[in-house]
């Protein structure tokens, strides 16, 4: 390991996990630290508890800002847990000089995202830190929730599963990347930012029991199945037609040399699904206003076992890696 | 498709499992003409890239396969320049700029973002012009645009020095590695267990130079050149001119790319560049070593604005080898594949490289890493 942290420590991929284990589990890891799920389960299978930071720039995108994404964040950690999100804790950190018409604004954000989760803040902490400490204002929340349906794992997946995801991905991390200073790509893109609960409670009342469920954030799709591959030793094989992507995250990884599997998603999910239910969560997704682009994009082998294999229409496969290092466009 | 074209057309038409089918069962009637094995060196990493990311080397017959060539800017950097970049960037007063692909390579005291986490001041642009922003939101600083790139990108740089000339701004200076794709084919070809048979012309290069760059291959060495774009459907494309030049006893520069390339090129582009640079006597080239006038330099009419000089008493000119181990010198000529290598995967990774090319995504051993060999 480097010396000091870098920026590729946080991306979400191999770097990151190489600090998570070598660092922090090495330091205090225990048996449910170490399951490495979205969120916690705890109290003989009846919670689910969970943390998460947000210091996203720009905090104001198209499509949401830091308020939302942090009640979505932590609130779509314990819903993937199939739990409903209850309490919630919210710590901000704030540069001295930051606009109180822009706090009034993440705050109202924070609240109507709240509403939609049916999830109230109970405890808070306020740090104001002078100028040049932070970036604008960083955001955490911890939340615990309801276990809906009990088993839900991503240690589990097995040939009798199918992979599914919500809806087309990439959006948030193109969307960001298009809103960033540097970058002048004029776009309609919208973050998918959403709160995910309420469509998984439709999931679960339809009667579907996942095997596994995970919000792809940071490290997008491709972490997500590199990660699930590897907790359930099993190879995951995707048909890349079927992946759904909309027009203008193609053209931004175009433009920027990226890949939509390696993107954040802050309102789309993957699931693994047991191959007799797959029709019936389709059809309870598509119904759902988030989930009208639900898709079966893989299924579970044995062929490469740890691995994720991306297969061509042209008859041809290759491996979809963890992402590594910072994502910077290429040169030429 | 409807009748409008649009941008997406662009690249999915030139993705089109159709098409590529099609290509590739001409290419396979073509191939079972052939009397001996073709080997291809596609030059340029975007195109290691495109035949790895869609696996085009797994639909190739038996008897053609694919050489990756040195055409990766960052990979082909000597370690020694590498090291310049980071000890300009640890300089109290400088600002260290270049573009993205520089930020993981490491030098012999660590990678650019090793330079960043320590304190320097690194900025990653996505064109040279923002430069000009960094220079004036930091009057007191010294900006040092660190140029890296084949004729790509090297107009982009030509533009910013234009810039910064006529705007007389003082504190933009430049450090150039700007390299040529012709004199590494040449050295490649000099030696006399090189394995090429034939060239897959680069892209975007072309577009600035032309195709008439590549006119010495079948004339001086008898080897086909085609100059490709980077889809799928062009580098199946390109493969079967090339074996039908090699079947037809034809042996000629053919451009596929022809969209975007012409035989002169951008003269403008051409004309900016020579007004600013000019060919250094020599350059390192990682994996490869010395090629006489492979690289870019500023005119010495420019000398004040060269950050190779101003600095030259705190920056290395000794040569680094790369790790005994590494074999990527056997790869870019062809004679190795990047599993052969005994380090490959193992002591040399793409977030550990010991040689070029594991070094950037476009290296032939970092896209080998990346994307498998699911043959």
């Amino acid at each position: 390991m480097n010396q000091t942290i870098q920026l590729a420590d946080g991306n979400g991929g191999e770097e990151n996990n190489k600090l998570i284990n070598a660092i922090f589990f090495e330091a205090y890891g225990n048996d449910i630290l170490r399951k490495n799920e979205d969120a916690a389960v705890i109290e003989e299978g009846t919670l689910a508890f969970t943390t998460d930071s947000f210091t996203i720039s720009p905090i104001f995108f198209s499509g949401g800002d830091i308020g939302k994404i942090s009640i979505c964040g932590t609130c779509n950690d314990l819903a993937m847990m199939g739990a409903k999100p209850t309490y919630l804790t919210c710590a901000v950190m704030i540069e001295e000089g930051f606009a109180m018409d822009d706090l009034k604004r993440i705050t109202a954000s924070i609240k109507t995202e709240l509403a939609k989760n049916g999830a109230q803040i109970v405890s808070g902490d306020t740090k104001i830190v002078p100028k040049g400490s932070v970036d604008k204002i960083f955001i955490n929340t911890s939340g615990v929730g309801k276990i809906a349906h009990k088993g839900i794992s991503s240690n589990n997946i097995s040939e009798n599963d199918v992979i599914i995801v919500s809806g087309d991905i990439g959006r948030h991390g193109a969307a960001i990347f298009a809103n960033r200073e540097g970058i002048d790509i004029s776009t309609t893109l919208q973050s998918d930012c959403a709160s995910l609960w309420p469509v998984v409670e439709k999931l679960l009342s339809g009667g579907i029991t996942p095997t596994a469920m995970r919000d792809a954030t940071r490290g997008g799709v491709a972490a997500v199945l590199n990660e699930w591959s590897k907790q359930s030793k099993i190879c995951i094989e995707i048909d890349e037609v079927t992946v759904p992507i909309c027009d203008e995250v193609k053209g931004i990884c175009e433009l920027l040399g990226f890949e939509a599997y390696n993107l954040a998603n802050e309102g789309t999910f993957v699931l693994a699904v047991k191959k007799d239910q797959a029709e019936q969560a389709l059809h309870i997704l598509r119904a759902h206003e988030l989930g009208q682009n639900a898709t079966i994009i893989g299924e579970v082998t044995q062929r490469y076992t740890e691995r994720v294999v991306l297969r061509s229409e042209y008859g041809t496969s290759r491996f979809l890696d963890l992402p590594t290092g910072e994502l910077l466009p290429r040169i030429c | 498709m409807n009748d409008k074209l649009t941008d997406k057309d662009l690249f999915e038409g030139f993705r089109d499992p159709k098409v590529v089918g099609y290509l590739k069962e001409e290419i396979d009637k073509e191939a079972a003409k052939l009397d001996k094995p073709l080997r291809l060196m596609e030059v340029c990493g975007g195109h290691t890239h495109t035949i790895m990311k869609y696996g085009l080397n797994q639909i190739m017959p038996k008897n053609i396969t694919f050489i990756h060539g040195p055409g990766c800017p960052v990979c082909v950097m000597p370690k020694e320049r590498i090291d310049h970049a980071y000890i300009l960037s640890m300089q109290p007063d400088v600002i260290l700029v270049t573009l993205g692909d520089m930020i993981k390579v490491p030098g012999s005291n660590g990678s650019l973002q090793d330079a960043r986490s320590k304190g320097a001041d690194v900025r990653f642009v996505y064109s040279p012009m923002d430069t000009l922003g960094i220079a004036a939101d930091n009057p007191k600083k010294k900006i040092i645009f660190f140029a890296i790139g084949f004729e790509t990108t090297t107009p982009m740089t030509a533009a910013l020095i234009k810039q910064v000339e006529n705007l007389k701004i003082k504190n933009i200076f430049f450090h150039i590695n700007h390299i040529t794709v012709p004199e590494p084919m040449r050295a490649l070809l000099a030696d006399p267990a090189c394995q090429i048979d034939g060239f897959i012309g680069p892209s975007h290069v072309s577009v600035i130079t032309g195709s008439k760059i590549y006119e010495p291959f079948p004339a001086e060495y008898g080897k086909p050149v085609v100059v490709a774009g980077f889809e799928p459907v062009d580098v199946m494309q390109s493969v079967l001119m090339l074996v039908k030049q090699v079947n037809e006893g034809r042996c000629a520069v053919e451009t596929e790319y022809t969209r975007s390339v012409t035989r002169e090129g951008n003269t403008t582009a051409q004309n900016m560049i020579d007004h600013y640079l000019r060919k250094r006597s020599h350059f390192r080239w990682r994996g490869i070593g010395d090629i006489p006038e492979s690289a870019l330099e500023l005119r010495p009419e420019f000398e004040h604005l060269d950050a190779e000089k101003i600095y030259a008493d705190i920056l290395p000119t000794e040569s680094i080898d790369d790790h005994k181990l590494c074999i990527c010198g056997d790869i870019l000529k062809g004679l190795a594949k990047p599993n052969d290598c005994k380090v490959f995967g193992t002591a040399c990774k793409p977030s550990s490289p010991l040689g070029s090319c594991m070094v950037s995504s476009e290296g032939a051993c970092s896209a080998y890493y990346k994307y498998g060999n699911l043959l």
